[in-house]
């Protein structure tokens, strides 16, 4: 493993030296049909899951082929997409929001022989490379985030749990049977990379004992006032502590009762671990959205306050969640997304038809909005 | 023989959902393989070892990745991701894992060639592991060593005319949604505010001057799939103020049954008949629509444009052509003080190139907030403690009830004193000689 240099010189660092050139632009990329109707889309029309046509004032067509990425991804993988979209899209493919890949063809009668290709691609233990999917009344990919993968804070594995649960919601993938469509999102802590905090299921990661504290390196370690600063409820203040040699070290003290498990202390200081086998484990939340139709977007709330880890497949976390799209399903009415049924409903009732308990960590005590979360009315259901 | 058994990690190769674990293993085996005699430039196992820490992780239930540690390119103070193995020894191929963000560009759109040109890039002097792509929209490339980081950046700006993204408190790469690319409700061209606002904001972008992180995210209708409402400092989200257009043929076709309800996104069950009264007029918000006659009738004025109507008939309603934008300000994930939603701030300005008047307003809250803001303070945490009149005066806009759900229920209204006639400043020996003490 010979290092190769790139032209790169560590010595003179400004030598040629190109910053703050941005991204490549976007029209570079767009497929001819896309460039030539960009602003003249008429309406489009999901033909069959996974496959929608775009109509322009032009009269020209776009077909799109969805499918799922597990957006962990190889560059062995990627080429995979390349020899697809060369071989059917002249060369041109993009990527969703939410980890899909779309190919893109400007004829009908190119789709099929596409999405044959694609169902036809699996991987030698079994899974699809690319199944087709993802549209309209159904569920579409995982947004998540790192996990245990790459990341020094979560609470729970990311790519894991996220393929555990579209295996178990696979068919709603390939389907649009839902009253609405229904969105599925990981953050594998409360820094929430994913932004899972306005999805109608999310399954957030999160922690339950309070940092440990390494004494004997915390003041090399970290900026003691920093960490200090860290803590959303004041449980850290400063402290001289003795160290089992006698020597003394400046250190932290944690008012555990008042810690509620967030790990920006160690964000900000690497001495203070949360993570732990046992403490650490899923918060299941439900209810939220991000769009604008019919009602505002909504915060999703927390229906199960802690599952644990269970590794490899997450049992209780995936049943959990297919109970509660299986009742969803049957019970809300056509366009109603699931946050607007368990409003439609009452709560009370959410939790009665989904067989979740009701226990007293879903009662809102943090801080002002707690109190707009109480009922303030007589109205309720028995 | 694989270097590491992964009997849990195993168990995730079965089922339909496409497996990461087969895609690790089939680029190890890719690796170890070399077919393309490549002089790779971190170990050729790093996959290997990828799988064997993360089953470690799956074995102890917490993860084996240190906290950060400061590494970059020279001149950037974002973009790259310091990441160490605390098992090194056992996984030497990833003791230094380091991330890169990669700016993606808008609509996530790409030739192959050019995908290519990323993944030489990537295998050669990395682990050949990446996210297509990171929540925040960048190319994420997972995994290289710190040698590598400025010859990689040579490479990406010298032979592929290509930036890093954000990371630290900077601004974070922008993202937007497919737009009018490929969508008929964009109300402006979400691809070209990106792309103008990324480039205006360079320096912001790679050196970090902020509190804190700040996300600029553009959606292109109220249907808002790239979820700026929820995740962005400022959301751009497509609107307009004139009337929807109206189809009336079309709407006739979708009564009929020709064609098909909310562009057949409910083909999977039998939901009966399409029923307009019903799955539009009575669910409008705004109660704004009804028949008269064959005529479907909008009361444009009352409409909130929440996209309903729109949705479920593309093809006999479309979106007014007066279009532009408004910004909503200060949402954030729940880290530190709970979850907000970006707030009204502007509810409609025109998106046109060069976007003076929308940097303006930019420009204006960044200035109170480098200003003001606390470390690891977001925006609206900032307008929470300052309150929203702090963030009108700043922006010098005026105050508009479309800004708020409804107005305070206390009169605990903070007079300022050049309001109150005649000022704070009062002669208590004159109030006493009427009122005794």
């Amino acid at each position: 493993m010979a290092f190769i240099s790139s032209g790169y010189n560590p010595d003179k660092p400004l030598e040629d030296r190109i910053t703050d050139i941005g991204p490549r632009k976007y029209d570079e990329f767009y497929p001819p049909v896309i460039a030539k109707n960009k602003g003249k889309w008429l309406y489009h029309e999901i033909l069959e899951p996974g496959v929608y046509v775009h109509v322009s004032e032009t009269g020209d067509e776009v077909y799109t082929v969805r499918v799922g990425g597990a957006r962990l991804m190889s560059v062995t993988h990627i080429r995979e997409i390349c020899d697809i979209a060369d071989q059917y899209c002249d060369g041109y493919v993009r990527f969703t929001t939410r980890n899909n890949i779309e190919f893109m063809v400007d004829k009908k009668e190119k789709v099929k022989p596409l999405v044959d290709d694609l169902m036809s691609r699996k991987f030698p233990a079994g899974s699809y490379k690319f199944p087709v999917g993802g549209t309209g009344a159904g569920i579409t990919n995982i947004v998540h985030t790192q996990g245990w993968i790459h990341c020094h804070t979560p609470a729970t594995d990311a790519s894991g749990p996220v393929k555990a649960t579209m295996d178990v919601l696979f068919d709603d993938f390939r389907d649009m049977r839902l009253p609405a469509h229904l969105r599925v999102s990981l953050a594998c802590c409360l820094n929430m990379c994913g932004a899972v905090h306005c999805s109608d299921i999310a399954i957030l990661g999160y922690h339950r004992k309070p940092p440990m504290l390494d004494h004997e390196y915390l003041d090399k370690m970290c900026e003691i006032p920093l960490a200090i600063a860290a803590c959303p409820t004041a449980a850290i203040k400063p402290a001289k502590v003795e160290l089992p040699d006698g020597k003394k070290v400046n250190s932290v003290a944690v008012n555990n009762d008042r810690c509620m498990f967030c790990g920006n202390c160690y964000t900000m200081c690497p001495s203070m671990p949360l993570a732990d086998d046992v403490g650490d484990g899923i918060v299941i939340m439900a209810g939220g959205k991000v769009s604008n139709r019919l009602s505002a977007p909504k915060f999703s709330k927390v229906v199960v306050a802690f599952i644990p880890n269970e590794p490899p497949r997450w049992p209780q976390t995936t049943a959990t969640i297919k109970k509660i799209v299986e009742v969803y399903a049957k019970d809300a009415k056509k366009y109603e997304r699931l946050g607007e049924w368990a409003e439609r409903i009452g709560w009370e009732r959410f939790f009665e038809k989904c067989e979740l308990e009701f226990t007293h960590h879903l009662i809102d005590d943090f801080r002002d909005p707690a109190y707009f979360t109480w009922r303030q009315t007589t109205q309720f259901k028995f | 023989m694989p270097k590491h058994e992964t009997p849990m990690l195993d168990q995730l190769e079965s089922g339909p959902w496409p497996s990461f674990v087969s895609d690790i293993k089939q680029e190890a085996e890719s690796r170890a393989k070399n077919e393309r005699n490549i002089e790779y430039q971190i170990p050729q196992d790093v996959c290997e070892d990828i799988l064997g820490v993360l089953e470690l992780s799956y074995k102890h239930k917490r993860t084996h990745w240190k906290h950060g540690g400061i590494v970059g390119v020279f001149g950037y103070g974002g973009g790259v991701i310091g990441r160490y193995c605390d098992q090194p020894e056992m996984f030497p191929g990833v003791a230094h894992f380091h991330t890169l963000r990669v700016n993606q560009p808008g609509g996530k759109f790409y030739t192959t060639e050019y995908l290519r040109q990323l993944c030489d890039l990537w295998e050669f002097r990395g682990s050949g592991i990446t996210n297509m792509h990171g929540s925040t929209g960048d190319i994420v490339f997972l995994g290289t060593t710190t040698p590598q980081l400025e010859e990689i950046f040579y490479e990406m700006t010298h032979k592929l005319n290509q930036d890093l993204g954000g990371s630290g408190s900077n601004l974070r790469t922008p993202s937007d949604c497919v737009g009018e690319a490929r969508c008929e409700f964009a109300c402006y061209d979400t691809q070209a505010l990106c792309y103008d606002l990324t480039m205006t904001y360079q320096d912001e972008l790679h050196r970090p001057a902020f509190p804190y992180k700040f996300k600029f995210k553009f959606d292109g209708c109220p249907n808002c799939c790239v979820a700026s409402i929820a995740r962005a400092d400022m959301s751009f989200i497509g609107t307009w103020r004139d009337d929807i257009r109206i189809d009336q043929e079309a709407v006739q076709a979708y009564i009929g049954g020709e064609l098909a309800p909310n562009a057949g996104a409910h083909k999977g069950r039998d939901w009966g008949k399409f029923d307009i009264q019903k799955e539009v007029i009575d669910l409008c918000p705004t109660q704004c629509m009804w028949m008269e006659g064959k005529e479907l009738k909008i009361d444009n004025k009352e409409c909130n444009r929440c996209m309903h109507c729109i949705n479920v008939m593309p093809r006999a309603l479309r979106i007014g052509n007066d279009r532009g934008l408004s910004i909503l300000v200060g949402a954030k994930a729940p880290i530190l003080d709970g979850a907000q939603m970006g707030s009204m701030l502007v509810p409609f300005i025109k998106a046109e190139a060069p976007y003076d008047e929308i940097k303006e307003i930019i420009e204006k809250i960044w200035d109170w907030w480098m200003e003001e803001g606390k470390n690891r303070e977001r925006l609206g945490e900032l307008m929470k403690r300052q309150g929203f009149q702090k963030l009108l005066e700043v922006t010098e806009l005026k105050p508009d009830p479309r800004m708020v759900q409804e107005p305070r229920s206390n009169p605990y209204i903070f007079w300022k004193e050049e309001e109150v006639e005649g000022g704070w400043d009062r002669d208590i020996n004159e109030f006493r000689k009427y009122h005794q003490r």
